[in-house]
């Protein structure tokens, strides 16, 4: 695991020697900021001092913005035939995996992150409960991780990024929707409350909502570790192939 | 050294490099002759352990490719065709970016990778970045991170290739230089390449081997002959 190092490395400042990296975080923060702003977030008007408003769009907002920061991590390695540079290179399949995950996920903790001043000002119109904003940004930070390992394994498959962006998102959508409350409560319509519930566990949302109410569960830790788990073992299969 | 043995490998129906067989020992520069799509490049890539045969193997200094293929890359320095690197680095970052892979840090990093702009004549380019660079500082590039480790095998895919007189004569001189060291392998289809440098010629037709000898060897087949008209005499069947 040594040489996940330099990979890690060269990704990350990767990010920030093309635009996309400040294209991305200026549209992140603008688009979270004016959602939680907006009459469907109603920052405002709910009067309570918390960042619900903001971290509830988090699940939608992030099945756009992560395919599109993830969909270069193998795809451009394949157009441009660094691949096979890296993969003559003395590194292992899964130390490159780990390398340019853990570099996607730490500038999407980044992108999270800098939207502290919400944090700030809600600390300033009143007194939240720090306890539930720091769950909420955990939270956040889980579910990007899994949604980016799941943006990881599709972009290994296709050398073209529109592709690898288009069945990111689809494969994203429907670990949200499943969790969707109004799809589980069409599921409850015809299946027992035990099947329905079964299925809306394998969604994103049912594992960041907790969080964003302050609750650290364990079993939601586990589903966002085990799917990032899951899926980068499979795109270590998938480049090995 | 390389030792390749009955390496094969298809892509669906088509059979692209059919139980080919040959070793590179030290001082060897060995000029990898065919046609486009012959094969030349496939059995690189599997020489090198980026492409995994359907059957036979290659080991580089006695370790199997299968078994350890990352002690085979430590082994290694590969120029891939086209030179891919990284466009968004700079030619200093990208080369410290290898050395920092292979495994060398802080002040010898930095020296390895003063080495490898030095020998290639990088220095000019140092600081721009990779995809401003004409394709034979591209090319240069790319030889410089194969040799930056100072490997016992170098294994280039058309080093001269998109190159001007000039520089293909420059590079020649290079990998000329340091083969007494080294176990080389160029492909090219550059037949006046193969007769200036190289110490030994592998021709490849439809991905299987047709000759392995030296270059005086191959001339003297048909005496008065070019190295064109013999070439074209054995890979007839390619078109």
């Amino acid at each position: 695991m040594r040489q996940v190092r330099p990979i890690f490395k060269r990704e990350f400042a990767g990010y920030f020697r093309t635009p996309v990296a400040y294209v991305f975080l200026v549209s992140f923060l603008l688009i979270s900021v004016a959602l939680s702003f907006s009459r469907f977030g109603g920052f405002f008007k709910s009067g309570v001092a918390s960042l619900d408003a903001y971290f509830g769009f988090f699940p939608w907002l992030f099945l756009f913005i992560v395919p599109a920061a993830g969909m270069r991590l193998w795809s451009e390695e394949k157009r441009s035939g660094t691949v096979e540079l890296l993969f003559t290179l003395p590194v292992t399949t899964l130390e490159a995996v780990m390398g340019k995950f853990l570099a996607g996920w730490a500038f999407l903790a980044l992108a999270v992150a800098l939207s502290f001043p919400m944090a700030v000002t809600i600390g300033y119109l009143g007194s939240p409960d720090w306890g539930v904003v720091a769950s909420s940004y955990f939270g956040a930070v889980m579910m990007a991780g899994g949604f980016l390992g799941v943006c990881s394994l599709t972009s290994a498959f296709t050398k073209n990024q529109v592709v690898s962006f288009v069945v990111s998102l689809l494969a994203c959508a429907v670990l949200v929707f499943l969790g969707y409350s109004g799809f589980t409560s069409f599921l409850e319509g015809f299946l027992p409350v035990s099947a329905a519930d079964a299925i809306s566990n394998f969604s994103f949302i049912t594992h960041f909502s907790p969080m964003v109410r302050g609750v650290i569960d364990l079993k939601d830790v586990v589903f966002f570790l085990s799917l990032m788990g899951f899926t980068l073992f499979l795109n270590v299969l998938a480049l090995e192939r | 050294m390389i030792e390749v043995k009955g390496l094969t490998k298809s892509f669906g129906a088509k059979r692209a490099v059919d139980g080919v067989s040959f070793s590179v020992r030290k001082g060897d520069i060995l000029g990898f002759l065919g046609p486009n799509g012959a094969g030349k490049s496939t059995t690189m890539k599997m020489i090198t352990g980026f492409l995994r045969p359907d059957s036979g193997t290659a080991l580089t200094d006695g370790i199997d490719v299968l078994e350890d293929p990352v002690a085979v890359k430590r082994r290694l320095g590969y120029l891939p065709e086209n030179a891919p690197a990284y466009p968004e680095m700079t030619v200093i970052e990208f080369l410290g970016f290898i050395a920092e892979v292979r495994g060398f840090s802080g002040g010898a990093a930095r020296e390895r990778v003063e080495r490898a702009v030095c020998l290639t004549h990088l220095d000019s380019v140092r600081a721009q970045t990779i995809d401003t660079l004409s394709k034979g500082f591209k090319q240069r590039v790319g030889f410089a991170q194969a040799l930056l480790h100072d490997p016992p095998t170098l294994v280039l895919d058309e080093p001269t290739d998109g190159l001007d007189p000039n520089q293909k004569n420059e590079m020649r001189l290079l990998i000329k230089g340091m083969a007494a060291q080294k176990a080389v392998i160029l492909s090219t289809h550059i037949l006046e390449e193969v007769e200036a440098i190289c110490t030994r010629i592998i021709i490849i037709s439809r991905g299987r081997l047709v000759a392995d000898e030296t270059p005086a060897a191959l001339l003297a087949r048909r005496p008065g002959a070019r190295m064109d008209e013999i070439f074209r005499g054995l890979t007839e069947g390619d078109v």
